[in-house]
């Protein structure tokens, strides 16, 4: 079984360098492969047909069967067992497969595009169809069913150009695929009653299975809409005509004779134990007796032959199930001989109309005329198959719908005679339209009709048909072989072995049926004939597809209001609706339950807090109402050196020199970035809205009730008492904070300077904005005094002219270099006092800089305090000498220092590894060194020095972003000027 | 545990402005109010640390309650910085936002306005399509005869 299997998947992947080489012929090539497949079936039919089916999986005589284990901790395995049931519809499988390929050499011509990958899709399919068949194991079989589901999809859509090949996949994949989750929601359900997914084992124990009552009745039923779906069952019937778009030859052999015979397999496998179950009957015979009727109806009022036979197809699945759907042993019998039947005639009667179509150039009756002497082999081949379908004898058909009657006429239920009655009827309208596909495609018409020029099909093309229909002929006169099947099957169900099909049984009731079904079938005819007017009939009820039109449009229009209403595009309102809900939801949680209260509470821990408070809540209100933009960026500033003042106070020493210094960094980033941006901007914005201002506290009071219910909910002592002792004696390090940072939290640390590195990366992209960063200009190459021309100078009054000339002229003389690029920035801008400062201070902080790094183990500091000194130390010199500074006292690109950190951070975590110690583990050395005298060295520090790097890095990037490349961009332009002028120069590629 | 009023009013008040900030349209607003919420989060943290105590370096002889929580203060720590890279990229953005737009605000996408008011109508899925009756068609839909075989 895998080596057909693993054979039909190869030959697929094969398939598209196959048809490159043979073009169309390599259709020959690749039929070969199931018709191997089939013979190979053929040869091992006597070993499945002497086991018997009833035993489990691998004990003597049980039907062939593999194992193998998959996923074992879900129960699943790949497991597959060929019993009589699977052999059957392989044989089907494989053999129409093989005859379809073959077929297809000569339908298709060799420049149709994506032949090969036509061919692929179906040899795949076959395996598909193998894999479904033979599997038994629910999930194994499950994963086979939707991978037809999606071929068909591709097979149906084939005509990618055409609008109703698209549309009509799309239908049949969501039809099928939605049927295909319900019946997964069954199969777990039973899978998990059962206790396992093996299938074999689950109908070994539907007995208990079908005493637990509803849910085993749920299960199944959600099974069998799976079913339905996939053989077209009302009301699931309609992707079935839809998907005649597909090539005929994909209509021929999933479509007609394996696909759609999908639902038929589950439901025949299911019957004998679960037909039973509460919905069985309504579901299976009651909607299966239904779909043959309408699906006869249906076929009586169309015109394309090929819709005339996708309705019969639809009537005929229907009437399948039905039947195997009755559970008894003789219904087993007569389906399954059905199903060989129906496969066979529906098989030639779709590549007969391949055929018309293929050499006509149409499929509608009322264009073709006269095709009976045009093509006789191919009318006498499609013939036989129709007659096998009306159920006339001396054929297959007939031969299996007496079965049927026979197994029916015994039914001792009370809806029997009805269900009998419906099956005649539906039969009568199989035989009317049967008549109508063969007059129709063959007849000479009564009207007038345009000759057509058609030419006769070769031999070679028509094989395929006449194979199928000398099968259908011959079983029909010796039925034995298909008896043989049918009859194995039915005993394993406790079927009497005294069932046979006979070309001719007698004259007994199942012949007087067939005989009132003809009859019917003949005068239904006549009727439609004569009330034919060649115009489409008018519709009387509301179809399953505009139903399903209708569903799927409601369906659109519910996405688009619910998306209209909740994606707005406005973040505001979706920041409002996140915040609603962290209001709300606390809200009801808190009305709900019992909240812990503290009993334990104090004003301060230090009067001074009070103080601080006081001016930290004076900053916010005021940042708020603040007039201009500036000063609420002051106000913000307020708070968090306000925050200084607290985390000092609270013994927090960390935390307070590393806000110091972010602050006022901030502070500087803001003046930076937002000095280009007019006052006008502000306008108007303090005016308070009182609905937000409502919201927001209401949040705030929520996020503090939160707090307080936190704080008076801890019962455990805090992990942190450990801390001091893991520190000194395993950190080695007296400063508990950093040995946190650099070892005891070590990877929440890696992870925040790979944040900042994205950051400062963020930053540099939205300034430089894909303009590069270009080369770094040195001091000596610029003018003295030609950068950043103010824009004082621009439009300045005669009084401030001057001025700025005496202060030109002042500057120019003083040629004390007191920085490297001091004097090419322009005389106003220069301030003597701020260059000697920065060139006394610049060195002194760096060194403390480094300081703070170093001791920041054992003292507070470390290297983010580390980084953000030396961070203020470049912007010293930033704001004393300009860009040019910026760039000759740091002559290393923020990109290398921000990776390199990373790189070093990495490495210290990664070099005990090779000492065969964890990630990051920290070691110590201790040594003397003259001057510094006793030292201790920790190799955390290794890691603190890339988080210091990192750090400057960032700030760096922010200095020349935000600083830099701004200055550059509004050099030379006065402010009112500035920002359209800023554009042009943005649409420009270079600067 | 203690529960230090103060705090709880700072926080409160630190939340509440910082809130109002950021539900508003104007950039530079928002940014200050994620700096505000920044530092009133900060203190809520450090508050969960209960009282204060002595600075978190390591004294032999100290028990360890009597330090200030060092807990707390690693996560502010990390924090503080992270707010500092999130303020720098905004401001980025600003200035960005403001050289594209000549505006400071939050712009409304047009896109998904668009979406909004959009019609159920598909042309792949709703549009009314000829029944073919053969497949032998060319590109504009004429049928064509095979000559071939």
């Amino acid at each position: 079984m895998l080596i057909i299997l693993s054979a039909l998947f190869a030959t697929a992947l094969l398939c598209p360098l196959l048809f490159r080489v043979l073009k169309r012929n390599a259709f020959y090539v690749v039929a070969v492969v199931p018709a191997m497949g089939f013979i190979w079936l053929l040869t091992k039919l006597p070993a499945v047909l002497a086991s018997d089916q009833s035993l489990a999986s691998g004990a003597p005589n049980a039907p062939p069967s593999i194992s193998i284990d998959w996923i074992p901790g879900l129960n699943i395995g790949l497991n597959f067992r060929m019993d009589t049931l699977s052999a059957t519809i392989l044989l089907l499988i494989l053999g129409v497969g093989a005859l379809v390929l073959f077929y297809c050499a000569r339908y298709f011509k060799n420049d149709d595009p994506q032949i090969g990958g036509f061919a692929a899709k179906m040899v795949a399919f076959a395996g598909a169809m193998t894999g479904l068949v033979t599997a038994d194991d629910v999930i194994v079989m499950f994963i086979f069913w939707e991978i037809t589901s999606v071929l068909s999809y591709l097979l149906i859509g084939f005509s990618q150009a055409l609008i109703t090949a698209r549309r009509s996949a799309m239908t049949a994949l969501i039809i099928t695929t939605f049927g295909g989750l319900v019946m997964l929601a069954g199969i777990l359900m039973l899978g998990a009653s059962a206790g396992s997914y093996q299938l074999s084992e689950i109908l070994a124990a539907s007995g208990q299975l079908v005493e637990l009552g509803a849910s085993t009745d749920v299960a199944v039923a959600l099974i069998i809409v799976g079913a339905l779906s996939k053989s077209a069952l009302v009301p699931f019937h309609f992707w079935l005509p839809g998907a005649m778009a597909a090539p005929t030859p994909v209509s021929a052999y999933l479509h007609a004779a394996a696909m759609v015979k999908a639902g038929v397999y589950l439901i025949a496998r299911l019957a004998p134990g679960f037909a039973e179950t509460s919905l069985w009957v309504p579901m299976t015979v009651g909607i299966g007796l239904a779909t043959m009727l309408i699906g006869g109806f249906r076929a009586l009022k169309q015109y394309d032959l090929k819709l005339i036979l996708a309705f019969g197809t639809v009537s005929q699945l229907g009437f399948i199930i039905a039947i195997f759907g009755l559970g008894t042993p003789d219904a087993a019998f007569a389906a399954l001989a059905l199903t060989l039947a129906h496969g066979l005639f529906k098989a030639t009667l779709f590549l007969s109309v391949g055929i018309i179509d293929h050499n006509t150039g149409t499929r509608d009756i009322r264009k073709l005329t006269g095709l009976r002497r045009a093509m006789p082999i191919l009318t006498t081949a499609a013939g036989i198959a129709a007659a096998s379908m009306a159920g006339l004898p001396l054929l297959l058909g007939f031969v299996a719908k007496e079965a049927v009657y026979e197994s029916a006429l015994h039914l001792d239920a009370a809806w029997g005679p009805f269900a009998l009655a419906a099956m005649v009827l539906g039969a009568a309208l199989t035989m009317a339209y049967s008549l109508r596909f063969f007059f129709g495609a063959f007849g000479v018409k009564k009207y007038k009709v345009d000759p057509l020029a058609c030419k006769p099909p070769t031999l070679i093309f028509l094989t395929p048909l006449l194979v199928l229909s000398t099968l259908t002929l011959v079983f029909g006169l010796f039925p034995y072989p298909v008896e043989l099947l049918s009859k194995h099957w039915s005993e394993a169900q406790g079927g009497a072995p005294d069932m046979h099909l006979a070309a001719f049984a007698g004259f007994n009731a199942a012949l007087g049926l067939s005989a009132i079904s003809v009859g019917v079938g003949l005068f239904f005819y006549w009727i439609r004939r004569r009330t034919d007017t060649g115009a489409p009939l008018r519709r009387m009820v509301t179809s399953a597809e505009e139903l399903y039109r209708m569903s799927v449009n409601v369906l659109d229009m519910a996405a688009i209001w619910i998306t209209g209403r909740t994606q707005r595009g406005s973040l505001s309102f979706y920041l409002g609706v996140i915040l609603s809900v962290v209001l709300i939801l606390p809200l009801g949680i808190a009305l709900a339950v019992e909240t812990p209260w503290p009993s334990n509470w104090v004003v301060a821990d230090h009067p001074a807090q009070i103080i601080i408070g006081a001016i930290i809540i004076a900053g916010c209100v005021i940042s708020i109402a603040a007039p201009k933009r500036f000063m609420a960026v002051l106000m913000v500033s307020v708070t968090g050196y306000g925050m200084v003042a607290i985390f000092a106070l609270q013994g927090a020493p960390d935390l307070a020199l590393t806000q110091l210094l972010v602050e006022t960094i901030v502070l500087v980033s803001f003046v930076l970035a937002l000095r280009a941006l007019p006052k006008r901007l502000w306008v108007g914005l303090t005016r308070i809205k009182w609905g937000r201002a409502l919201l927001a506290i209401a949040l705030a009071v929520m996020v503090v009730y939160i707090a307080i219910a936190m704080m008076a909910s801890r019962e455990q002592a805090p992990i942190s008492l450990q801390w001091p002792e893991l520190a000194y004696y395993e950190g080695f390090g007296k400063n508990i904070v950093n040995v946190a940072l650099v070892d005891m939290r070590v990877w929440d640390t890696f992870g925040e300077i790979t944040v900042l590195a994205a950051a400062a990366t963020g930053v540099a992209s939205l300034i430089f904005a894909g303009r590069g960063f270009g080369r770094r200009v040195r001091a000596h190459q610029v003018a003295p005094g030609s950068i950043d021309s103010g824009s004082e100078a621009m439009g300045a009054t005669a009084e401030k002219e001057v001025e700025l000339r005496i202060a030109r002229r002042f500057a120019v003389s003083s040629n004390q270099d007191w920085l490297m690029a001091g004097n090419t920035l322009v005389a106003e801008r220069r301030s003597i006092i701020f260059e000697v400062v920065t060139r006394l201070m610049f060195h002194t902080v760096l060194i403390m800089s480094v300081y703070t790094l170093l001791a920041g183990h054992n003292t507070p500091g470390g290297g983010f305090a580390g980084g953000l000194i030396a961070g203020l130390a470049l912007t010293i010199r930033y704001l004393a000498g300009g860009r040019i500074e910026l760039s000759e006292s740091m002559r290393i690109a923020p990109g290398m220092l921000i990776g390199g950190g990373i790189a070093l951070a990495g490495l210290s975590g990664i070099m005990p590894l090779f000492a065969g110690d964890e990630i990051f583990t920290t070691y110590a050395w201790e040594f003397w060194l003259p001057v510094f005298g006793e030292h201790k060295f920790v190799t955390s520090t290794i890691f603190d020095i890339g988080v210091y790097l990192v750090v400057l890095g960032l700030v760096q990037d922010v200095l020349r972003s935000l600083g830099s490349e701004i200055d550059l961009l509004s050099e030379g332009r006065s402010p009112i000027e500035q920002h359209d002028t800023i554009q042009a120069s943005q649409t420009g590629v270079g600067r | 545990m203690s529960v230090n009023i103060t705090f709880l009013v700072i926080t409160g008040v630190l939340l509440a402005t910082g809130f109002y900030l950021v539900l508003e349209r104007t950039l530079t607003r928002v940014l200050l109010g994620i700096m505000l919420l920044g530092n009133g989060v900060n203190l809520l943290i450090l508050s969960s640390g209960g009282r204060k105590g002595a600075a978190p370096l390591f004294r032999p002889d100290l028990p360890a309650d009597q330090y200030s929580d060092p807990l707390p203060q690693a996560l502010i720590l990390t924090a503080i910085v992270i707010t500092f890279a999130v303020t720098a990229f905004l401001l980025a953005m600003i200035y960005r936002s403001w050289t594209l737009t000549s505006a400071d605000v939050l712009a409304d996408d047009t896109e998904d306005i668009k979406v909004s008011q959009s019609t159920a109508y598909d042309e792949e899925e709703d549009s009314p399509v000829a029944e073919d009756t053969t497949e032998f068609v060319d590109e504009e839909g004429r049928p064509i005869r095979e000559g071939e075989e």
